[in-house]
C-alpha cells in the first residue's frame, strides 16, 4: 500500500514542487496551508510522514510538532521540518521537540527524496 | 677742733659710700625683680605665640607683675583653644575634600568610557581605569613593537593623542560660546599612535582656582571622553559587506533566473535542447544563490543580529538569582546545578529572572509541582538553561499559552511574553516532557558571552586602589626652573630596579628584568608601573637564578632588551631616575646605547648614597637594612618591580630626612651624595 505524506506549508509555489515530487515517486499526498488544518488532516488522513514548515499561520510548525509528539497515537509518524528558519537555536529546538530531521530551505530535491525514503524504511 | 671735723668727714664719706653701695644693691635687686622679669615675660610670651602654645607664665613673684602674667596666660588660653579649633576645622575640611575626591575617583574608576582630564599645557591631571587600559594595553607583556601610548599623571597628553587635533578642538572650544549657556563640546575622531580608532568628546572644565577676572574664555583644564570605535567600525563594515554581497550578488543571479524562466514561458515552441539549456541556467543560478546566502550568513553571524543590550554574567550567579526568585514565587525548594563553574552568559538577567519566575508561578497555580530544579550546561555554542520538575505534566497547548502570555515587568513600557524575552536574547525556548523519568521541563537556549570576565590583568604587587588623580598639578602650568635649584619634592621620579644574569656589566652579564614605578608629588603611584622580563640572549647563571627564580626557559619567550628599552625610555620620559646602587643599573642601561641609540641622560639619584648621607654612622646600606631602619614594609623582594617599590618608599622617607638636614634642592642632594665613600665605586 502506498505510504502517505502530508505537506504542511503555506507557500503555494513550494507546495507545487513538493506535491509533484512526492506523487511522482509513488506516495499519496495531501496538503495543509496552516497548522490547524495540518492537525486535522493528521487525524483524518493519518500520514506516515509529514513535511512540516515552521512559519505556518494559526499554529506554527513547532507547536504542530509538539502536539504530534505529545500523542502516543502518532508515535510512528515521521516528522521532517522543512523551513526557511535556519538559525542554530531553531534547529536545536526543532530536534529537541522531536523532529526526525530538520532541513533548511533551499534544499536539493534529490536529497529530500532520499531522506523521505530512508525515514520510511525503504 | 679741726681733727674732729676731718675725722668726721672721713666717717661721713665712709657712710656715704656705704649708703651708695646699699642703694646700688637695692636698685639692682629692683631691676632684677622687675625689669629683668619684664624682659623674661616678653620672651616667654613670644615663646607661647611662636613655638609652644601650651607654655604658661609663672604668676608667682613679683606680685605687681602677677596681674600681667595672669592676663597674658588668659590670652594664651584663648590663643591655644583658637588654634586647636582652627586645626580641627582644617582637618574636617580636608576630610570632606578627601571624601569627595574618593567619590570622584570611584565614579571615574568604573566608567565604561575612558575619561582623561588635562590642563592647558597638556599635562594629564586625572584619568580612569578604562583610559589606562585603552592606552597602556591590558597589562600583558607586549613585545615592544611600535611605541606604546603611555598615559599617566604628570605626563603629556600629546604622547598619546595627536597635538594638532587637540589644539584644533581647544580652539573650537574657546571660540564657541553657545547662547543657551551650555558648555561647548568638541567632537572628533582620531587614531592613537598604536593604531586604535577613537571617538572623542572634549569640553573645557573650570579649574579649582577659577578667577573671576578675564571673562574666562580659555579653560585651564579639559575633559576628554574617549570611545574605542574600532570594534563598531569593524562590525559596521562586516555588515555592509554582507549586505552588499547579498543584494548585488543576488540581483545578478535572480536576473539570470528570471530571464531564463521568461524565455521558456514566452517561447513555448523552442527546441527541447534550447529549453534544457535555460533550465540548466535556472538550476545553476538558484544553487549559487543558496550557497551565497549560507556563506554570507556564516561569515559573521554575530555581527548581523541587532544587539539588544545584554550584560555579561557568570552562569552560577544567574542560577543563584533564579533559585532565590523561584523559591520565593513558587513557595517550594529549588535545587540549582551547573556543570561548568566558569560559564559566562550574555543576558538581561532581570528580564530573564522575572519572566521565568512568572512562568513557574503560573505552573504552580495549575498544579503543585515537586522537585523543581534549575540546571545550566553548555550546548554547542550556546548555553542550555533547564527548569524541570517532577510529575504534573502540561498539555502542549497549555505550555504554549504560558510561553506567549504577556507579563507585566517593572521598568518595561509594555508587557512581554517569555517568548519575546527569549527572542531578545536571540535564543529559543520550549516545553519538553521526559516520559521515562516523569519529568517536565522548560528549556532555554541562551547566548554565551564573547569576552569572558572583564580582563583581570596581572595581579599587582601593590595593594588597594591605584592613584589616578592629582589636583595639585593644576597650579603647575608651564613653569620651568633650573633642575638643580628645584626642591626634591617637586620632581617626578621613576624608581626602577633591574634583575641581571650576574654582577659584571662589562663582562657580558645582561638584564633579565626591569621594574619601575612612578613617584609624583611625594606619592608612589602604585597604578603606574612598568614591568617586563627580558630575554638576555645568553644563559642565566645558576647563582643568580637561585636569587630571582627566573630560568632560561621563562626568559626565552620574552622580547630582547633592544625591544624593551625604547618602551622603558618612554616610561621614564621627563623624570629623575632613582635606583639603589644606581651606578650598577645605569651602567647596564648606558651600555646598550650604540645598539638602541637611546641615551638615558636623565638626572639620577641613588638611594644607597642618600642613605649614607642621612645615616653616615651606619655600615649597612643594603635595601633590607635601610628598610628595617626606616620602617618600610618589604614584600615581594627579588622581583624587579617589588624592589623598585621598596626603593621608592625608602626614597620618599630619605627625602624628608634629608630636608631635616637642610638638603632640599637637587644640587644639594647631589653634592652630599658625592661626598659619601660609596660614590667612588665605578662599574
Amino acid at each position: 500500500m502506498a505510504k502517505r505524506i502530508l505537506i504542511a506549508d503555506d507557500e503555494p509555489n513550494i507546495v507545487i514542487s513538493l506535491e509533484f515530487l512526492m506523487q511522482r515517486n509513488g506516495y499519496e499526498v495531501m496538503t495543509a496551508p496552516d497548522g490547524e488544518q495540518a492537525l486535522r488532516l493528521l487525524r483524518e488522513f493519518k500520514p506516515d510522514l509529514i513535511l512540516l514548515d515552521i512559519m505556518l499561520p494559526l499554529r506554527n510548525g513547532f507547536e504542530v510538532c509538539q502536539r504530534i509528539r505529545e500523542d502516543a497515537e502518532w508515535k510512528h509518524t515521521k516528522v521532517i521540518m522543512l523551513t526557511a528558519k535556519g538559525r542554530e537555536v531553531e534547529v536545536a529546538k526543532g530536534l529537541a521537540l522531536g523532529a526526525d530531521l530538520y532541513i533548511t530551505k533551499p534544499f536539493a530535491t534529490k536529497e529530500l527524496l532520499a531522506s523521505v525514503r530512508q525515514l520510511l524504511g525503504e | 677742733m679741726r681733727n674732729a671735723l676731718t675725722d668726721n668727714a672721713g666717717a661721713l664719706m665712709l657712710v656715704f659710700v656705704l649708703i651708695l653701695a646699699l642703694l646700688g644693691i637695692l636698685i639692682q635687686a629692683a631691676l632684677r625683680a622687675y625689669v629683668a622679669r619684664l624682659l623674661a615675660l616678653a620672651e616667654e610670651t613670644r615663646l607661647i605665640s611662636g613655638a609652644n602654645p601650651h607654655h604658661r607664665l609663672d604668676c608667682g613673684h613679683p606680685r605687681e607683675l602677677a596681674d600681667l602674667a595672669l592676663a597674658i596666660n588668659g590670652l594664651a588660653d584663648r590663643y591655644e583653644s583658637m588654634q586647636s579649633s582652627i586645626d580641627s576645622r582644617i582637618a574636617e575640611a580636608s576630610h570632606e575634600l578627601e571624601k569627595e575626591r574618593n567619590l570622584l575617583a570611584a565614579l571615574m574608576a568604573d566608567l565604561t568610557e575612558s575619561v582623561i582630564v588635562f590642563n592647558a599645557a597638556g599635562t594629564i591631571l586625572l584619568y580612569n581605569q578604562r583610559a589606562r587600559q585603552l592606552f597602556n594595553g591590558a597589562g600583558g607583556a607586549e613585545h615592544g613593537v611600535g611605541a606604546p601610548d603611555w598615559i599617566g599623571l604628570g605626563r603629556s597628553i600629546f604622547g598619546s593623542l595627536d597635538r594638532q587635533v587637540i589644539a584644533h578642538a581647544v580652539a573650537h572650544l574657546s571660540h564657541t560660546r553657545p547662547n543657551d549657556g551650555t558648555f561647548p563640546v568638541a567632537e572628533f575622531v582620531t587614531a592613537t599612535q598604536g593604531g586604535r580608532l577613537l571617538r572623542a568628546r572634549m569640553t573645557g572644565a573650570e579649574s579649582a582656582a577659577a578667577t573671576p577676572e578675564g571673562g574666562g574664555r580659555d579653560s585651564s583644564a579639559f575633559v576628554v571622553v574617549l570611545n574605542d570605535v574600532q570594534r563598531e567600525v569593524q562590525l559596521g563594515s562586516i555588515r555592509e559587506r554582507v549586505l552588499k554581497s547579498l543584494t548585488e550578488g543576488s540581483r545578478a543571479s535572480l536576473a539570470s533566473i528570471r530571464a531564463a524562466a521568461e524565455s521558456i514561458l514566452h517561447y513555448p515552441t523552442m527546441e527541447p535542447a534550447q529549453q534544457q539549456r535555460f533550465l540548466a541556467v535556472i538550476h545553476d543560478e538558484s544553487e549559487k544563490l543558496g550557497n551565497r546566502l549560507s556563506e554570507a550568513l556564516n561569515a559573521d553571524a554575530s555581527g548581523l543580529a541587532a544587539e539588544w543590550p545584554l550584560a555579561t554574567m557568570l552562569g552560577r550567579d544567574l542560577l543563584r538569582a533564579l533559585q532565590r526568585t523561584l523559591e520565593e514565587r513558587c513557595g517550594c525548594a529549588v535545587t540549582a546545578e551547573t556543570q561548568d563553574a566558569a560559564l559566562w552568559l550574555a543576558v538581561d538577567s532581570f528580564l530573564l529572572v522575572e519572566g521565568l519566575g512568572h512562568l513557574m508561578r503560573r505552573v504552580t497555580q495549575i498544579g503543585a509541582m515537586q522537585g523543581l530544579r534549575v540546571r545550566l550546561a553548555p550546548s554547542g555554542s550556546r548555553v542550555r538553561l533547564e527548569l524541570d520538575w517532577q510529575h504534573m505534566p502540561l498539555a502542549v497547548d497549555q505550555a504554549i499559552a504560558l510561553e506567549n502570555e504577556p507579563i507585566a515587568i517593572p521598568g518595561q513600557p509594555a508587557p512581554l511574553s517569555l517568548r519575546e524575552i527569549v527572542a531578545r536574547h536571540r535564543g529559543e525556548a520550549w516545553y519538553q516532557r521526559n516520559e521515562r523519568e516523569a519529568r517536565s521541563a522548560f528549556c532555554l537556549l541562551l547566548p554565551t558571552a564573547d569576552d569572558a570576565a572583564p580582563s583581570q590583568g596581572k595581579s599587582e604587587t601593590a595593594p588597594s586602589r591605584p592613584v589616578f588623580y592629582d589636583f595639585d598639578l593644576f597650579r603647575q602650568a608651564g613653569q620651568n626652573r633650573e633642575i638643580d635649584e628645584r626642591p626634591l619634592n617637586e620632581f617626578a621620579y621613576t624608581v626602577f630596579d633591574t634583575e641581571t644574569t650576574g654582577l659584571q656589566p662589562l663582562q657580558g652579564d645582561e638584564i633579565i628584568s626591569i621594574g619601575a614605578v612612578r613617584i609624583l608629588n611625594g606619592r608612589l603611584l602604585t597604578g603606574e608601573t612598568f614591568e617586563q622580563l627580558v630575554n638576555p640572549e645568553r644563559s642565566v647563571g645558576r647563582e643568580s637564578a637561585r636569587i630571582h627564580g627566573l630560568t632560561d626557559a621563562m626568559l626565552a619567550k620574552q622580547p630582547p632588551l633592544v625591544a624593551v628599552l625604547p618602551r622603558f625610555h618612554r616610561f621614564c620620559d621627563d623624570t629623575v631616575l632613582v635606583a639603589h646602587n644606581a651606578a650598577f643599573d645605569m651602567c647596564f642601561l648606558q651600555l646598550k646605547k650604540p645598539v638602541t641609540g637611546l641615551e638615558f641622560s636623565h638626572p639620577v639619584l641613588d638611594t644607597l648614597l642618600l642613605s649614607a648621607v642621612v645615616h653616615p654612622n651606619h655600615a649597612d646600606h643594603s635595601l633590607e637594612a635601610i628598610s628595617a631602619r626606616l620602617g618600610v614594609n618589604v614584600i615581594g623582594r627579588h622581583t624587579a618591580l617589588g624592589d623598585a617599590m621598596v626603593t621608592g618608599e625608602i626614597f620618599l622617607k630619605l627625602v624628608s630626612l634629608l630636608r631635616e638636614q637642610g638638603i632640599v634642592t637637587f644640587r644639594q642632594a647631589q653634592e652630599a651624595s658625592r661626598k659619601t665613600p660609596y660614590a667612588r665605586i665605578r662599574y
